[in-house]
């Protein structure tokens, strides 16, 4: 360079030319990437509608219904009378379905019996539960306000709804109809959201991927570009309802968090990938990323090369020094981003998290998190890409809001997306961790097992199990099963538990397989799209001993939509104690011997009563907080003292 | 290039026989849902979306021999792997109904060495058939021949230039197909429709940057 060049100082070029070559070749040298497990037990299980071969560990199933006839149990495939998602409110579980809605009374969860089923075509049927009301999800540009099967043959049509279905379930066995909100959209999936200030009220956001609807048919629905504040595009919709009175039941909002997403974030490889070719880059350049920023992830650089250029653009004067500056570093000017094109103009599914004021939107390509302290107004605090995602599908808080996990439906669901070539982080869970509101990158977490092309599986729905003191989850993977993992330490997740049966069918992929998995009240229930419903139990391993599984089954919910996520309590009890004790031995975090010696006190104090107890168990808090001093895993033996001292409390 | 809003000559006598039948969507009868559950834009839309991914596929193959950077390459691998998966969900969904299901990259036979194309357009890498037609966003046989004789940035370059404006023509066909009375309602296509939609609106998202950081001529850096 032969003179200074305008407006970039030589710092700021200097800065550039790192940003732009870091941001480029981060080499790929074809690395081998990882891929399923095909000497796993789930990878070649004998095919079968009701008969097909079963692989299991840490779970047994309990209880199998079939779909009521009305949905066909016998005639599986295409997604017409496919089982969709499950909320649960009292000893009733609601499961959707893209034809209707079961209703199922799990008082013994053994033995489920149908409560009610209810006929409506309203693809796909997401259900959540509050109070006496049910909302059910409708999408299809077919589903009708009358429920009608005969989809609507009109472009424009009085006859259509699109938006949430409000049934009245005051009375599981008789469902009523009792009000719709319709959206422009539809509802693909939607998010119940308690009003904290008002018991009365709830909020529903919705988020639909429907086509807008013409304004013919509805008014308000227009199609415009991000920065259009009326456009149907672009914004999640959110409807108050009075529980008192349903048919109140409106939009009252339209959260534009799409906004000033500035440049897609590309990450253009994995981390394996990126740090594979680190070696490669040219000894003059040392990348400067900036702290905090997820590993070697080059979106973070290319935003904040466009950031800078975006900065400087407006002014005509100004743009044109920049192109020629940037030319004669031989880097084109970037074209201003259409606006919105490229960017999600809306979400496939939103959980909230009350308890820490935060929302997880899974939206087209990005994972988004909110704050939702005022939940008629969500507003974006941070956003996160990644090339390995094709499409974000849903998100679930660990319960202590340190991490958020989003997961990938790469496919749609519709495909086999675990064979054994298929890549290990494409379809899969990415585990963030939330940090002065960032998301950092961890990890990954797919389904170890490979399965056949004629199984639909990809990443699906899935929530925390409550054992204390770790981050377990069970997760659907269609027809790849329910994977039960722990992600405690997101960069290294691991599966603990499974269950899987073989393809429905062996000669062709037939659509099937758990849509969700859901831990409620001691029980893990399956909604299983072909083949019903599945209720599944814990049993103990080396991975998870029955001390944990007491525990988790000591949390109760009286009622549970996994896309609010409730925070979990623990009671301080024996089971707990007992809980955190197996996992300081399994990782060691205590000497066996003291372990053995803790053990003995806590079953010595349980064979004692009232004052005697509480002096005893007292005393034991008081050996664990020395302990703590010089425990290798001291964060999870004062966990253990604190519920010892509540124990003591108690007695 | 050539936008074909309907294709009618495809699938032949079966439907013919349908559109006479005034078929919309006739879920409400079980027994006869597997064969007509499905408007005449949704088996076109199906037929074309599968001529449509097929260029894709043989843009996205030559990454690996075309001196693509490799997160282009990464980026490459995903949509040759997922619109081949894709392909064969379509022909499925085509064939369940009896209806015929195009094969331009003849992974249904065997076949030794390129697939040739035996319609007078000569498209590269796959065969347009007896009926041949540009559906909206696809590439002409010059431009394939142009990136195809790309290597390194040039190739990086036309690649995202094309594959983005390929993308968007699918978004268009999507949005077609949902304009049409009746159109997109079958569940399976309604979710497939709107994953296309979803999906490649973000992958334009990605490839619109990548993009702005190609260098404009060849770096010394490569």
């Amino acid at each position: 360079m032969t003179r200074r060049p305008h407006l970039l100082t030589r710092r700021a070029v200097q800065a550039l030319w790192t940003l732009a070559l870091t941001a480029a070749p981060l080499a790929l040298a074809t690395t081998a990437r990882a891929q399923s497990d095909t000497t796993d037990p789930r990878a070649h299980l004998k095919a079968g509608l009701y008969d097909a071969g079963v692989a299991a560990k840490g779970m047994e199933l309990v209880a199998h219904r079939n779909k009521p006839d009305v949905f066909h149990p016998n005639d599986p495939g295409g997604l017409t009378y496919a089982n969709s998602d499950l909320a649960f409110g009292g000893h009733y579980v609601y499961q959707g379905n893209f034809s209707g809605i079961q209703v199922w009374d799990v008082a013994d969860p053994a033995n489920p019996t149908l409560a009610s089923v209810t006929q409506c075509f309203t693809e796909q049927g997401d259900v959540s539960v509050y109070g006496h009301l049910l909302f059910v999800s409708a999408e299809n540009t077919g589903s009708r306000l009358d429920c009608g099967a005969q989809g609507v043959d009109q472009t424009v049509s009085k006859e259509r709804m699109i938006g949430v279905r409000i049934f009245d379930v005051a009375d599981p066995t008789h469902p009523k109809q009792v009000a719709d909100v319709e959206t422009c959209r539809g509802s693909h999936t939607h998010t119940v959201v308690p009003d904290p200030a008002d018991k009365g009220v709830v909020y529903v956001y919705v988020s639909g991927l429907a086509p807008v609807r013409p304004r013919a048919e509805m008014a308000s629905c227009e199609v415009g570009d991000l920065g259009d504040p009326n456009s149907a595009l672009f914004r999640i919709e959110v409807i108050r309802v009075p529980l008192a009175h349903p048919e109140q039941a409106k939009i009252v909002s339209s959260a534009r968090i799409f906004g000033n997403l500035t440049a897609p974030p590309t990450h253009g490889l994995a981390y394996a990938d990126t740090a594979n070719g680190a070696g490669r880059r040219g000894r003059q350049f040392t990348p400067r990323v900036p702290a905090g920023t997820s590993a070697a992830d080059s979106a973070t650089i290319v935003r904040l090369f466009n950031g800078w250029i975006e900065a400087r653009r407006g002014d005509p004067k100004t743009e044109a020094a920049l192109r020629d500056s940037l030319d004669k570093l031989g880097m084109k000017m970037p074209e201003p981003m259409p606006r919105g094109l490229g960017g999600p103009s809306q979400c496939h599914d939103i959980t909230v998290y009350p308890a820490v004021g935060l929302a997880g939107g899974a939206c087209s390509g990005y994972g988004l998190l909110l704050d939702i302290r005022n939940p008629e107004h969500p507003k974006r605090i941070a956003d996160v890409a990644d090339s390995n995602f094709a499409f974000w599908h849903s998100a679930t808080f660990s319960n202590d809001g340190s991490k958020v996990l989003f997961s990938d439906e790469w496919g749609g669901g519709t495909q086999a997306k675990c064979r054994a070539t298929d890549p290990k982080d494409w379809g899969a869970d990415a585990i963030f961790s939330i940090s002065h509101g960032k998301l950092i990158h961890r990890g990954y977490y797919k389904m170890p097992a490979a399965q056949t092309v004629n199984e639909n599986c990809v990443a699906h729905n899935g929530s925390l199990v409550p054992v204390p003191g770790r981050d377990i989850m069970v997760q659907a993977w269609y027809q790849g099963g329910v994977s039960v993992f722990d992600f405690t330490d997101a960069a290294h997740p691991k599966e603990i538990a499974y269950f899987d049966r073989g393809p429905n069918d062996s000669t062709k992929l037939v659509l099937g397989g758990f849509w969700s998995g859901y831990w409620y009240n001691g029980y893990i229930y399956g909604s299983e799209i072909a083949r019903g419903l599945d209720v599944f139990k814990l049993t103990p391993t080396a991975d998870l001993t029955q001390n944990e599984i007491d525990a988790a089954n000591l949390v109760h919910y009286d009622l549970l939509n996994v896309q609010d996520q409730p925070k979990i309590v623990w009671p301080a009890a024996f089971p707990v104690a007992r809980a955190y004790l197996d996992q300081l031995e399994r990782d060691h975090g205590l000497s066996a011997d003291r372990i053995g010696a803790i053990r003995d006190a806590l079953a010595s104090a349980e064979g004692m009563m009232g004052a005697k107890r509480s002096a005893a168990l007292n005393k034991l808090a008081a050996g664990l907080a020395g302990d703590a001093k010089s425990a290798s895993d001291a964060w999870r033996v004062k966990l253990l003292t604190a519920c010892v001292r509540g124990m003591a409390k108690k007695a | 290039m050539a936008s074909l809003p309907i294709r009618r000559r495809i699938a032949g006598p079966l439907f013919v026989a349908l559109m006479t039948a005034g078929l919309t969507a006739g879920r409400a009868d079980a027994q006869a849902a597997a064969k007509k559950d499905y408007t005449p834009a949704d088996a076109d839309f199906m037929q074309m979306m599968i001529m449509h991914h097929a260029q894709a596929v043989v843009m996205s193959d030559w990454a690996a021999t075309h001196g693509a950077r490799p997160d282009v390459l990464v980026l490459c691998q995903r949509i040759a792997l997922s619109q081949r998966d894709e392909i064969t969900l379509m022909q499925h969904w085509l064939e369940a109904r009896g209806l015929s299901a195009p094969d331009p990259l003849r992974m249904n036979t065997p076949h030794a060495g390129p697939v040739v194309d035996s319609s007078p357009m000569h498209m590269p890498g796959m065969d347009m058939g007896p009926d041949p037609m540009l559906m909206d966003g696809m590439l002409t046989p010059a431009q394939m021949r142009a990136l195809d004789a790309a290597r390194g940035v040039a190739f990086d370059r036309l690649y995202l230039t094309g594959m983005i404006k390929h993308h968007e023509g699918a978004l268009k066909m999507v949005a077609a197909l949902f304009a049409t009375p009746g159109g997109g309602q079958q569940p399976e296509l309604s979710g497939y429709a709107a994953d296309i939609d979803a999906g490649q609106r973000a992958e334009i998202g990605r490839m619109q940057a990548m993009l702005q950081t190609l260098p404009t001529s060849t770096s010394p850096t490569r």
